[in-house]
């Protein structure tokens, strides 16, 4: 059967793309952000995943306004490397697992959570920056490259309200948890929950942050996660700047895993304009 | 300003009204998503502009890259960063432009600046 080992709260910001594929890992300024991701590799290679669940969103590169989902599921054998309007980055094309993707599109319309289905999707920063920190593709010595593990992206709208809210998506991850496990086959899966946190892209609050609530936010998702499902758009919007509210995704990781996961990592860095968190779980 | 949402200071909240006022910047600045569309942009930015529909109040805020007017005009911030990267102005630019400050003001108010 399918098994949720492990969740990972993480945020997506888009510079750190550019710093990956241009190996700036040891600048003095990206060295904090890389190098807390170390030990998560180290410990993610022990618990050998095999999928990883990726709750994002795009930021107008696959879907426009003309339509736009509010919940997507991939179900495809393969994501294309989105063009962002910047160029498209120098990574190889992510696997998908199509037969698990179809089994969690029909658990989780069973159960009432009625996506998007997928089947071609480009993928961008919101999902490839988690990817690169916690996945990182690897190229052998005839050029080939390969990512570690296969993956579903999991797409939410965050940016055009109305959202989804807190709690919907909370239920999201617990019906997300119920999906994998009823899966026939063996899979051990990962769930990372990306965006945030604190943030302001816009207006004259632009590079507005909030560390205080950033940690109160970290604090309150390993001891009390229900309590946050009751958190509105605008208190995050108002408490952690306009686009804070992608945090809200964090809270379908943390809804798939049980209430007992242990946290393991937890690390802060906010040079620029973005309180870059992590944290993460282990069953 | 919405319905849904009350006010917050010096924030816009993009919501489907201020998306529908944003509609063909909106949809212009996806189409810079195709190698092919940014060359356009740069090659003929008016013939490109005028190509999506464009108000002439609209194509004065590019033209005078006014960003927080592109905001209130109901571009979406992400549709932003794709006009803004066409046009040689990075995120942390036009932020400062946002904020009324100067591109180096801006910077200093950062902890670790050269995280860019």
């Amino acid at each position: 059967m399918g098994r949720i080992v492990a969740g990972i709260g993480l945020s997506h910001v888009p510079s750190v793309g550019p710093a990956f594929d241009r190996g700036r890992q040891q600048d003095p300024a990206w060295k904090p952000l890389f190098d807390a991701y170390v030990p998560v590799r180290e410990w993610l290679a022990k618990l050998a995943p095999d999928v990883a669940i990726v709750v994002y969103n795009d930021h107008v590169a696959e879907f426009t306004f003309d339509q736009y989902p509010t919940f997507a599921l991939g179900a495809a054998e393969r994501y294309a490397i989105a063009d962002e309007g910047f160029g498209t980055r120098p990574l190889p094309e992510v696997p998908g697992d199509a037969e698990f993707s179809i089994h969690l599109c029909e658990q989780l319309i069973g159960q009432e959570f009625d996506l998007t289905v997928c089947q071609e999707m480009g993928v961008e920063h919101g999902f490839l920056v988690p990817m690169n920190l916690c996945f990182p593709h690897t190229v052998d010595r005839e050029g080939k490259a390969r990512w570690p593990v296969k993956s579903v992206p999991l797409q939410v709208n965050v940016i055009q309200h109305p959202l989804p809210t807190a709690r919907r998506c909370f239920k999201l991850g617990q019906a997300l948890r119920q999906a994998v496990e009823s899966f026939p086959g063996d899979r051990r899966v990962v769930v990372l929950g990306t965006g945030g946190m604190s943030h302001q892209l816009q207006g004259r609050r632009f590079g507005f942050m909030n560390e205080k609530f950033d940690q109160w936010f970290l604090d309150q998702l390993e001891a009390d996660p229900d309590a946050l499902t009751g958190l509105s758009h605008h208190k995050i919007m108002e408490e952690a700047g306009a686009e804070a509210v992608e945090l809200i995704m964090w809270l379908t990781m943390r809804g798939a895993l049980s209430p007992k996961a242990k946290r393991v990592h937890r690390h802060y860095y906010a040079p620029m304009t973005t309180g870059m968190g992590l944290i993460t779980f282990e069953e | 300003m919405g319905a849904m949402h009350a006010p917050i200071p010096d924030t816009s909240i993009f919501d489907l009204r201020l998306s529908r006022r944003g509609r063909r910047l909106n949809k212009m600045c996806a189409a810079l998503c195709s190698p092919t569309e940014r060359a356009a942009f740069k090659h003929d930015a008016e013939a490109f502009m005028a190509r999506f529909s464009l108000t002439e109040a609209e194509k004065n805020l590019i033209r005078k890259r006014d960003f927080k007017g592109l905001i209130e005009a109901g571009m979406n911030i992400y549709a932003m960063l794709k006009i803004g990267s066409a046009t040689g102005n990075s995120l942390y630019r036009m932020g400062a432009q946002m904020r009324g400050e100067s591109y180096e003001e801006f910077l200093k108010t950062r902890s670790i600046s050269g995280a860019v």
